[in-house]
């Protein structure tokens, strides 16, 4: 069931593939050498992390813009064991299909 | 460059190739199913193919795709995806000394396709720039070879997870996938206690601030939970650099 192709949905794409080389190059793009100023350097610790966070926090407890009220939601104990096998063994092949070994049954056989 | 014969033929290439191998099936496993995610989340085939040749970033892949579905504006979904790569911009400091001495369009094209495990393999075999025009052929040829590996089991697979996602009903939900593997990359990321708050004030944020037009929750976030860090760090008198070493 392909959607079919929006143009606009096409241009973000390559402004993203500007940003992968935009920031896999950044010191290295201009000859001279130069630095980040120092509250930059310092954003740097939190706002990778953050940025992903934002991201996943709503996919996980909230169904069409509304936090669930339920416990019986397959996404909070997906997570939650994906994130105990990462802290248990890492790698993010094996998180991912721990999380989906709890998430199929919950979802397709209780219809969490 | 793995397209030039030259760097192809050194045995440093060979050497990278072979030492990225046993990565190469973890990412040539995410890439499947991150293709996968991508079609199950609504994207066509020829917007996921553009993703996975041109983006080449599985995370920032990742985290677009729910914005593109909640009606963000184009600057916000860059924003996120430049914030979510950032790491990318430390290593590039780091790898500066190894290929300043290369044409513009060659060290960009090296950087382009340094990933996260190309780069952790070539700074960890050379923790220090060569100085001499064999050293640096070396050095880049190993590095090309590492990324060659992971470059060929990144898009492969994905397009092999594009192809099998038609087959994949929608209400099986796969698409749930990309975000656990964005829970892995989040728990790598949170080395150490502030990061760990981080974390939790952005996710908190993100979910309070739901309401705002045109996925502003996302930015907003990051704002409040690297002002938060900040304001912490000087209270606690923590050193951000320090507390990575823990």
């Amino acid at each position: 069931m392909s959607t079919s192709t929006d143009w606009w949905t096409l241009a973000v794409i390559f402004g993203l593939a500007g940003v992968s080389v935009l920031t896999r190059c950044f010191f290295f793009i201009l000859d001279r050498p130069w630095g980040l100023p120092d509250w930059a350097h310092r954003a740097l610790h939190y706002a990778p992390v953050a940025a992903l966070a934002a991201v996943i926090a709503p996919e996980i407890v909230m169904t069409q813009g509304h936090l669930i009220t339920t416990w019986h939601d397959a996404r909070l104990f997906a997570a939650a064991a994906g994130a105990a096998w990462y802290y248990w063994r890492g790698g993010v092949l094996g998180t991912m299909l721990v999380g989906m070994a709890v998430y199929l049954p919950l979802h397709l056989g209780l219809g969490w | 460059m793995f397209l030039s014969p030259s760097v192809r033929r050194l045995p440093q290439f060979r050497e990278g190739a072979r030492q990225m191998a046993p990565a190469a099936l973890g990412i040539g496993a995410w890439g499947l199913m991150t293709g996968v995610a991508m079609v199950k989340a609504g994207l066509s085939t020829l917007e996921s193919s553009a993703m996975t040749l041109f983006v080449y970033a599985g995370s920032s892949q990742l985290a677009a795709i729910p914005l593109f579905f909640a009606g963000a504006p184009a600057w916000v979904i860059l924003a996120t995806g430049f914030c979510v790569n950032l790491r990318f911009v430390v290593f590039s400091l780091h790898l500066r000394p190894y290929l300043m001495h290369m044409p513009r369009w060659r060290r960009m094209l090296n950087g382009y396709l340094t990933a996260d495990l190309s780069y952790a393999l070539f700074t960890g075999r050379y923790p220090i720039p060569a100085d001499t025009p064999e050293g640096r052929a070396a050095q880049e040829a190993y590095l090309a070879g590492g990324y060659f590996m992971t470059w060929c089991a990144w898009i492969g697979m994905s397009f092999v997870g594009i192809a099998l996602a038609n087959l994949i009903p929608q209400s099986w939900g796969l698409a749930f996938a990309g975000v656990l593997s964005l829970v892995a990359i989040v728990c790598s990321m949170a080395t150490s206690r502030l990061r760990v708050l981080a974390a939790l004030i952005a996710g908190a944020t993100a979910v309070l601030a739901y309401a705002l037009p045109l996925r502003l929750n996302i930015v907003v976030s990051i704002g409040v939970a690297v002002l938060a860090c900040f304001w912490l760090e000087q209270r606690l008198g923590l050193d951000p650099d320090k507390e990575d070493d823990k």
